[in-house]
């Protein structure tokens, strides 16, 4: 299966956008090379705002764009985008309902040898809490280009939260994502893999496995965190009884807890999340990381045979 | 300016100083004293210099306005509503519930209001992606953006005035109010900005450093900050905190503190007895 990162992705579609729209502006914090908006840079530097290492003023900035009618996407590693900037993405986009993109790359434990310093693994949860925000986390680079084109078409705070690793293309062309709508990649009846981002393509390879032990999972991809789809949880909930999610995230307060609001609310089944332990990342492979922290398909497996074990 | 003119900013500076005080005295809380420092500073600026159109906020030709120090939020109300950009009775619901006078400035709720501020240095940052728009777009609108001196505390005011010297920000005129207070002190007890004529031109602006009351003065400044090229403009104004009220006056307290119903009457009574 062809691997592309979800940044690779989002670089080459700003640059198809940009030349459709010159409402579309760039802005980044000294990380360009990195988050692919470099691209962006090389064809339209009028349109581009290299804002130097201040994410906060980054921020600011991309807001007094969006309030002369420009449509600006920022750029950083999650860590700084959501962490450094926190406030001014509350108190400036979200509390006055601006139209600003935050498209941050590097989320997750599998950005790999920097370290847990750089590796976002509370970003969705940061910025699921706040009012106005959407919050999509593509699967793969078929979902990340549509969601940045869907981003700049829809009006309001969003985070677009992307990935430094190459993940397998789990999707094809004509795949289609929309904003708020979970995407169910297999269908199955006996318990139900919701993930999220790289988790997603773990999760099909999970499926695969269950099945030859007679387990048929349903596979749902869970790319907007918010507004969440409550009807697809639910509607798979009912059907297998049991919910198993997968997130490269800390467990607290991301996908996982996500889904388990609804259900608790609407169809309380047995459920195990999938994620970072409340934990912080390390230096390592991406792959070395992934194993550690328990977010491969083996690990989907293992949860999941042990969460059918209990209700047999 | 003749002196025609003279009196009747003069006038009307003391007609906002009284809404300032009826306001949060009738809230019952807000902030009049940096409000009233300010008075002068936005009262030339809503009459001599901005472009603008009360009747058509978005206006997309307009100066921009920026209150970047919110908590004088009654000061920017009752110069809106003295502009007309919504009927006067609007600000004796100031901080009620359901108001569109919010306890700082809301984009949302009120009109006139370029962003919502309140949470220090952000609305300056703003002010810095309205003038790169500008720039983009080829408009001559201009921003003008009004910072405390406290705020300046805050890293993102550095990081915004680096990026708007950076990109030659000529379109931008920020003016700091600078009455030397702040909730817990004066700003050398609490952390010193000084030197910060010096800051500010060692970070590419232009300074011109003034008298905050003297009308005359102040649009002097905006009217030189116009024929500035190449780089942004901060006015460095001194200000009285609680100017005009002597009980107000240099008293830190009446950063965050409304006045009760006798000192709202003591207050009202020293402003109209000025007014003559």
């Amino acid at each position: 299966m062809e691997k592309i990162a979800t940044r690779d992705a989002y670089g080459n579609v700003l640059v198809e956008l940009g030349r459709e729209h010159n409402d579309l502006v760039v802005l980044d914090a000294d990380l360009a090379k990195s988050t692919k908006t470099i691209k962006f840079k090389k064809e339209f530097p009028e349109r581009f705002f290299d804002m130097g290492i201040s994410e906060q003023n980054m921020i600011g900035t991309a807001c007094g764009l969006a309030l002369s009618g420009k449509i600006p996407f920022a750029s950083s590693f999650a860590v700084f985008a959501t962490g450094r900037a926190f406030e001014l993405i509350r108190n400036s986009v979200c509390y006055s309902k601006l139209n600003v993109k935050i498209a941050a790359s590097h989320a997750g434990v599998t950005v790999g040898e920097d370290g847990g310093s750089h590796q976002a693994v509370e970003d969705i949860a940061l910025m699921r809490s706040l009012p106005n925000m959407t919050v999509i986390v593509p699967a793969d680079a078929v979902e990340a280009e549509q969601a940045v084109k869907l981003a700049y078409e829809y009006c309001g705070p969003t985070y677009i939260r992307l990935g430094r690793a190459k993940v397998p293309v789990i999707h094809g062309e004509d795949y289609k994502f929309e904003i708020g709508k979970a995407h169910v990649e297999k269908e199955g009846k006996d318990v139900s893999i919701i993930a999220t981002g790289l988790m997603v393509a773990q999760a099909l390879e999970a499926a695969e496995e269950l099945q030859k032990v007679g387990i048929d999972a349903e596979v749902i991809n869970m790319s907007t965190i918010k507004p969440i789809d409550v009807n697809t949880i639910v509607e798979s909930a009912k059907k297998t009884g049991a919910v198993v999610t997968a997130e490269e995230h800390n467990v607290i307060n991301g996908l996982g807890s996500a889904v388990a609001e609804v259900l608790v609310e609407h169809c309380p089944v047995p459920m195990r999340r999938i994620g970072i332990k409340d934990a912080f990342g390390q230096s390592g492979k991406p792959d070395e990381l992934l194993e550690i922290y328990g977010l491969t398909a083996g690990d989907i497996v293992k949860e999941v045979k042990e969460l059918r074990g209990r209700l047999l | 300016m003749d002196s025609v003119q003279k009196r009747e900013l003069q006038l009307q500076a003391n007609q906002i100083r009284q809404d300032i005080i009826k306001m949060t005295g009738q809230a019952g809380s807000g902030h009049p004293g940096g409000s009233l420092s300010g008075v002068e500073i936005l009262t030339v600026l809503y009459n001599n210099v901005l472009k603008m159109r009360p009747n058509q906020p978005d206006w997309p030709d307009r100066d921009r306005f920026i209150l970047s120090k919110g908590h004088a939020a009654p000061l920017l109300y009752a110069v809106l509503a003295s502009k007309g950009y919504f009927p006067r009775e609007e600000l004796w619901r100031l901080r009620k519930l359901g108001s569109m006078l919010q306890g700082h400035p809301d984009l949302k709720t009120t009109p006139g209001v370029e962003m919502s501020t309140g949470s220090l240095g952000q609305g300056f940052s703003v002010s810095i992606g309205m003038a790169l728009a500008g720039k983009l777009d080829k408009k001559d609108y201009r921003v003008y953006v009004m910072l405390g001196d406290g705020e300046s505390q805050e890293g993102i005011v550095w990081e915004a005035a680096m990026a708007a010297a950076h990109y030659k920000l000529d379109n931008i005129c920020a003016v700091l109010d600078y009455n030397g207070f702040q909730i817990d002190g004066t700003n050398s007890e609490v952390m010193s900005v000084e030197p910060v004529a010096d800051k500010w031109r060692a970070f590419g602006w232009h300074v011109i450093e003034i008298d905050g009351h003297d009308l005359e003065a102040i649009a002097a400044a905006f009217q030189e900050a116009q024929t500035i090229k190449g780089k942004p403009t901060m006015i460095v104004a001194r200000t009285i905190k609680g100017k005009g009220v002597s009980f107000m006056e240099n008293e830190v307290d009446w950063h965050g503190k409304a006045t009760n119903p006798t000192e709202t009457e003591k207050a009202l009574a020293e402003l109209q007895k000025i007014r003559g």
